[in-house]
């Protein structure tokens, strides 16, 4: 009996260690599996990006096949926009985009770089440059369509008493005001990014110019300037990407006609406004593959410009 | 040379007058905008504007129920779809740092970042839209979620890099698997920056319109049907603000009120909460 029961303990022991090896082995094969599972979804969703950009992409182009097809290459400079016609040309849209763009770039460079000047080197740290920044990502927060509201019910009459004073035809809307509302929309990026460029600057440079009598203004101008030259471009770059692609605080005060624009304060239509009013309403093929063919263009220049500022921004704080 | 330093001075002090001005410029508009919003919008907010729906134009009273409750839907769909697969593309993007795949998919995740939003409208108009044949809330989530993604990677990403790679040694060293180190040991420690890349990437989308242009489409009624089209708050601003109807003007004041202040109250919380995060976005 008593060896009896020894055998069995022992037997039973044996079986316990079996079936904890089995189980730990299983486990640890799961747990292989798992890993690479994993792994592998990692590089899914990685590839995933890429393939969604290029399904962007692919779909755009294959989109705006019947209306390059139709229209050719004479789109892009053709004057008059007809559809009831069946007559397309882009040249008023992308006029109405490269002047309400660069309008509004003029415009916001002073503050942008007076901001970045500012919290870069005047002030970097202390409450009052804390504040300075947060309103100014608040700024890069508050959604366009407001922007827009505000500005189609605000500025809109404020540019029109400027108009009729001026002695030009007082529409309110226009690209005039499209662009100003557009300067303040896109003053953060430069102005953040400039900041961060002039952080940069190795302070020794910076001292160097001091301890031989220099004041702030010419440190300011033959030190940091020069140092940051293609730091600050960059930023100029990325807020001209965003400019080009805003939509809705555009379409609600640029006043949207397919004309071309005679003078600055005349109404317009950028690329994106016109998608934005038209797309829902283009009733035929061709109709709404040139909409989408003003998609792919703007896609392609957005695109064009954003990679190069970044490439130059990678360039600057890697050297 | 007295006189020449005087001068230099003189310029050096005038030229920083000059930038404080121009920066602290930027200010104004701001306040213009919370405040004429604040003063236009207050008064329309009240019980029914929150919980009716919209009246037709000429009636008095009616609410923007249907928008609150479409724009949260909206938002809470993208976030599902696109949290996940942006927290784990920012692990891939930080985990492998050099590689061929690894560099084409951060080069989309740029290029993604710069899309217009208008053009991510019209081309899921053509993913879901038009096979489907009715505009739908769940495309304008689609639509929104692809605008967060490279928000939601980007922080991620940041975060993970900042991380001590002892940690993960650690973790191997224990014998611990590649996907649990990752998933409770890395991924736990970056939490909070992960956390407020969400939230700054929901403030981002939560007043985005253009996309919902052509996918949501706006409904004038109560929906809470993903397959129908839906109502969200900034549609419902654009629409109503361009209509030439005051009363609709006035609802839109009260819209964009409780718009524009959700965002920068999402903005600030994150950036009281997150402080020591310091994610690039």
């Amino acid at each position: 009996m008593p060896a009896n029961s020894v055998l069995r303990v022992s037997y039973f022991i044996q079986i316990m260690d079996e079936t904890k090896r089995k189980r730990k082995t299983k486990n640890s094969y799961g747990q292989i599996r798992a890993e690479s599972l994993f792994k592998r979804t990692l590089v899914g969703i990685g590839a995933g990006m890429i393939v969604l950009v290029l399904g962007i992409l692919f779909t755009l182009i294959v989109e705006s096949i019947p209306s390059i097809r139709h229209l050719g290459a004479r789109y892009l400079w053709g004057t008059t926009w007809d559809p009831v016609n069946n007559v397309y040309g882009a040249a008023p849209f992308l006029l109405g985009t490269l002047l309400t763009s660069f309008l509004a770039l003029i415009i916001s460079i002073p503050f942008s770089f007076a901001i970045a000047i500012y919290l870069g080197e005047y002030n970097p740290k202390g409450w009052l440059s804390s504040f300075l920044k947060n309103t100014v990502e608040l700024i890069a927060a508050v959604p366009s369509v407001i922007y827009g509201f505000w500005g189609l019910l605000v500025l809109v009459p404020l540019v029109r008493t400027l108009e009729i004073k001026l002695g030009v035809l007082p529409y309110g809307i226009g690209i005039f005001t499209a662009s100003l509302i557009l300067a303040i929309m896109i003053i953060p990026y430069a102005a953040s990014l400039g900041r961060e460029m002039i952080r940069l600057v190795p302070s020794p440079l910076k001292e160097a110019a001091y301890s031989l009598g220099a004041t702030r203004y010419e440190v300011i101008k033959n030190v940091i300037l020069p140092y940051t030259k293609s730091g600050l471009f960059a930023g100029i770059l990325l807020s001209l990407g965003r400019a080009l692609g805003e939509t809705m605080a555009v379409t609600m005060v640029i006043g949207n006609t397919s004309m071309i624009p005679t003078s600055i304060f005349a109404p317009g239509n950028t690329m994106a406004s016109v998608i934005a009013n038209e797309f829902t309403e283009a009733d035929h093929t061709v109709y709404l593959s040139a909409l989408i063919e003003l998609g792919l263009v703007l896609f392609l220049v957005t695109v064009v410009i954003n990679m190069a500022g970044k490439r130059i921004i990678k360039k600057f704080t890697t050297e | 040379m007295n006189v020449n330093v005087k001068y230099r001075v003189g310029k050096s002090k005038g030229v920083q007058a000059l930038i404080v001005f121009f920066a602290f410029l930027i200010t104004v508009p701001l306040l213009l905008i919370i405040l004429y919003i604040f003063r236009e919008g207050i008064t329309k907010i009240n019980w029914t504007f929150l919980t009716k729906i919209p009246k037709p134009v000429g009636e008095t009273g009616g609410g923007i129920a249907n928008a609150l409750i479409g724009s949260a839907l909206i938002v809470l769909t993208a976030s599902v779809l696109a949290v996940p697969l942006g927290i784990m593309c920012g692990i891939y993007l930080s985990e492998n740092k050099t590689g061929r795949l690894s560099y084409w998919s951060r080069l989309s995740v740029d290029v993604l970042q710069g899309v217009p939003s208008i053009v991510i409208g019209i081309v899921v108009y053509f993913w879901i839209v038009k096979p489907v044949g009715t505009f739908s809330a769940f495309s304008g989530s689609v639509a929104l979620a692809i605008m967060m993604l490279p928000i939601l990677i980007r922080s991620t990403e940041e975060t993970l890099k900042m991380i001590p790679f002892s940690l993960k040694e650690a973790g191997l060293a224990l014998g611990l698997p590649y996907h649990r180190v990752i998933l409770k040991v890395i991924v736990p420690c970056g939490i909070s920056g992960i956390l407020s890349g969400i939230m700054l990437s929901i403030a981002r989308i939560a007043g985005e319109t253009a996309p919902l242009l052509f996918t949501a489409f706006g409904n004038p009624y109560l929906n809470i049907n993903l397959a129908k089209p839906m109502q969200s708050l900034p549609l419902m601003i654009f629409n109503y603000a361009t209509s030439p109807y005051d009363d609709w003007h006035n609802m839109a004041w009260g819209a964009a009120l409780i718009l524009l202040f959700t965002v920068l109250l999402l903005n600030i919380i994150t950036k009281l909460t997150t402080r020591r995060w310091n994610v690039q976005l």
